[in-house]
């Protein structure tokens, strides 16, 4: 038995652990009732990527790069390819990943699994939008190929499928070129949510890559103050210089007062204030911009042994700001500050995945310091919001949403269901669709 | 430019290491138990590296196969500058204590099928007068212990056959490296628990890389097993016996 954790740390499971280097290995041979998860780089931050009771297939090994066509940009790799392997081998050849999460330490069968999005969603859409094809290994032993045109109905229940379908040997999917390795940057003071809204939306229009972070302890007239970034890839051709291993670490878990009300509002405020104009102009090598918490291993520990939460949710433009200005007031009446707080309205290309979670509206991100029922009580306060706006909330970072939040934001997880491996399962599935670990 | 043949080529370090190879330009010829496994690192080679490897599916256990393999290798790459060996298999050793043909098999695998590419390799390289062999032993040959000795017999076999090796080998101008690493964290020893002792197998390769340009001795990785095994060798065998290792 094994205790791993997922990047939030929270909750704590125990489960066996087992090797999976081969995209050519057999599964194992489950023992009777033996339940099966795939396991990349557990960076997702809830229970996503845990097993409780059961078995994770560590795919970190399997991490080959199978082909790839320097004319179009297709690689295929292992699912357990990391990002950062990615782009260490891509960006000298003049490629790009097609999106990124805020990390690149996730692997290929995670980032389809989650079907993840980045800065440029309302550009480029979902990370599933550009996988081609893959290759899913059931518990049967049968090995399917899976496409639009092969298998299509596991090709969509897959990407975004948490890893319930079965175990994604290899992904082929479809890289962007790149002239330069630097982004061009633009950080535009934001005052309020309607001047956000306003900036975001013209940003859109000229920018890939546009996401704000917002001071949610800011409140009145300044709620919603924050920094917009928007990029674009550098046109003109420069270095296509990679980017280093981290070298800073954050080797002790912090006592948990280190993150409290006052030191997040000295950061927020300084962060904000750092800004003199309304536009900066910068040229920025990619890593910082897409990946500014890479630079520190092990950032989560900040967060100290219990962990925290993410919480994020989207809800559609419909809805208007009511919702997202409702859960900042009420976050800055609980007190509990949010060190981290990114916005980014959703475009509307449609991703392939069933249950893929970015869908046109706003997102935002929180980050929450777990304070046990303290801060369950504010979840139920936002959920209230969330639910009413007809919000859903990201499961690659949920650990807490009630089985009714995610059956009404998710209808088509009963027709989902259908697409499951029977001998796989995870912590989160069991969780929100109340069902009972086979033992 | 270096030609090097890697036997047991599918291991995690020998994987690491064929990377590392191609990286610097070595042109590289894989010997292996699975042609599939093989496959897939031939085409990640070629994918990271722009390398076209050769590659060859070979039963360790069948000696016949092991001189002709060697040949084959040496006429794809237009002879030979550094062969490694790096297959071996972690028993279990109650399960050994039990039945003595899974002891026998643990030795022909550890130990036999080794020396036996070694011989080989030793006459080819001692005949060209230049060249580097590899072999990865391990710490566990240094002493005998209860919990892995039938591991570490095989082992100890392997490191005083390459000891004579080398000496029989230096007029010649042949190094002989015996690889003694420590934990390392490999599908070998996925079932242990991860101390602060696991190494990566890159530690160890980048250990191993750096003895093909130059050593010729025992070469002992992460570099504090040396002194670990010190202390354990020079524990007197009256008291060794009591202890639980």
């Amino acid at each position: 038995m094994n205790h791993l954790e997922s990047w939030g740390r929270y909750p704590k499971t125990t489960q066996n652990v087992r090797q999976v280097r081969w995209s050519s290995d057999t599964l194992p041979n489950a023992r009777e009732g033996e339940l099966f998860l795939p396991f990349g780089l557990g960076r997702s931050y809830g229970d996503g990527c845990l097993n409780d009771g059961g078995t994770l297939l560590a795919t970190r090994a399997m991490n080959r790069f199978l082909d790839f066509d320097p004319g179009t940009g297709i690689l295929r790799c292992e699912a357990g390819a990391s990002l950062d392997a990615i782009l260490q081998f891509a960006v000298p050849e003049g490629w790009f990943l097609p999106t990124t999460p805020g990390t690149k330490f996730v692997t290929v069968g995670g980032a389809v699994a989650n079907d993840v999005h980045g800065k440029n969603h309302h550009r480029a859409g979902t990370f599933g939008c550009h996988v081609k094809r893959f290759e899913l290994l059931r518990s049967d032993g049968r090995r399917l190929v899976c496409s639009p045109t092969e298998n299509p109905q596991l090709f969509a229940a897959t990407i975004g499928g948490l890893g319930l379908t079965g175990l994604i040997t290899w992904v082929e999917f479809a890289l962007r070129p790149i002239a330069s390795a630097m982004i061009d940057v633009e950080s535009v003071k934001i005052r309020n949510l309607d001047d956000f809204f306003e900036v975001s939306d013209e940003s859109d229009k000229a920018f890939e890559y546009t996401v704000a972070w917002v001071d949610c302890l800011a409140r009145g007239t300044a709620l919603g103050r924050g920094i917009l970034m928007r990029g674009n890839h550098a046109k003109e051709a420069g270095e296509l210089r990679t980017h280093r291993q981290p070298r800073l670490n954050v080797p002790l878990d912090f006592p948990s007062l280190a993150l409290n009300h006052l030191s997040v509002q000295a950061f927020n405020t300084l962060y904000y204030g750092r800004l003199k104009q309304r536009v900066t102009r910068a040229v920025k090598h990619y890593d910082p911009f897409f990946y500014p918490l890479d630079a520190v291993n092990h950032w989560n520990r900040i967060y100290g042994r219990r962990g925290f939460f993410q919480y994020q949710f989207t809800i559609p433009f419909s809805s208007n700001a009511g919702a997202i200005r409702e859960v900042f007031e009420r976050i800055a009446k609980s007190g509990q500050g949010s060190f981290l707080a990114v916005l980014k309205t959703f475009g509307d290309i449609p991703s392939p995945g069933m249950l893929s979670y970015p869908s046109p509206g706003i997102t935002l991100a929180l980050d929450f310091s777990n304070k046990g029922e303290r801060t369950f009580k504010l979840f139920e306060q936002l959920n209230s919001v969330v639910m009413e706006a007809g919000g859903r909330y990201y499961p690659a970072k949920d650990a807490w949403m009630p089985p009714e939040a995610f059956a009404r934001s998710y209808p088509n997880w009963e027709q989902f269901q259908a697409f499951i491996d029977p001998s796989f399962s995870s912590s989160f599935w069991r969780r929100v669709t109340r069902a009972e670990a086979k033992r | 430019m270096k030609r090097a043949l890697i036997i047991g080529a599918t291991s995690a370090i020998a994987e690491s290491l064929a990377g590392q190879l191609a990286k610097a330009g070595a042109s590289l010829f894989l010997a292996g138990r699975s042609a599939e496994k093989l496959e897939l690192i031939a085409r990640d080679l070629k994918v990271r590296h722009g390398v076209e490897v050769e590659i060859a599916a070979i039963d360790f256990d069948d000696f016949d196969q092991h001189a002709p393999l060697i040949d084959r290798a040496a006429e794809r790459l237009g002879g030979l500058d550094l062969a490694v060996i790096c297959h071996g298999s972690l028993p279990d050793q109650k399960a050994c204590e039990r039945d003595w043909r899974l002891t026998e098999a643990e030795f022909r695998v550890n130990c036999l099928s080794a020396i036996s590419f070694l011989g080989h390799l030793a006459n080819r390289f001692e005949q060209q007068r230049a060249g580097c062999l590899i072999a990865i032993s391990s710490v566990a040959g240094d002493r005998g212990r209860q919990s892995n000795y039938v591991y570490g017999a095989a082992k100890a076999g392997l490191s005083a056959f390459l000891q004579g090796l080398r000496n029989r080998l230096y007029p010649a101008g042949v190094r002989v490296v015996t690889v003694k690493p420590g934990f390392v964290d490999t599908p070998m020893t996925a079932h242990l628990k991860k101390g602060l002792l696991m190494a990566s197998p890159e530690t160890v390769v980048r250990d191993i890389l750096r003895a093909a340009e130059s050593g010729n001795c025992e070469l002992y990785t992460p570099w504090f097993w040396r002194w670990i095994m010190l202390v354990i060798k020079v524990i007197p065998e009256r008291i060794f016996v009591r202890l639980k290792l």
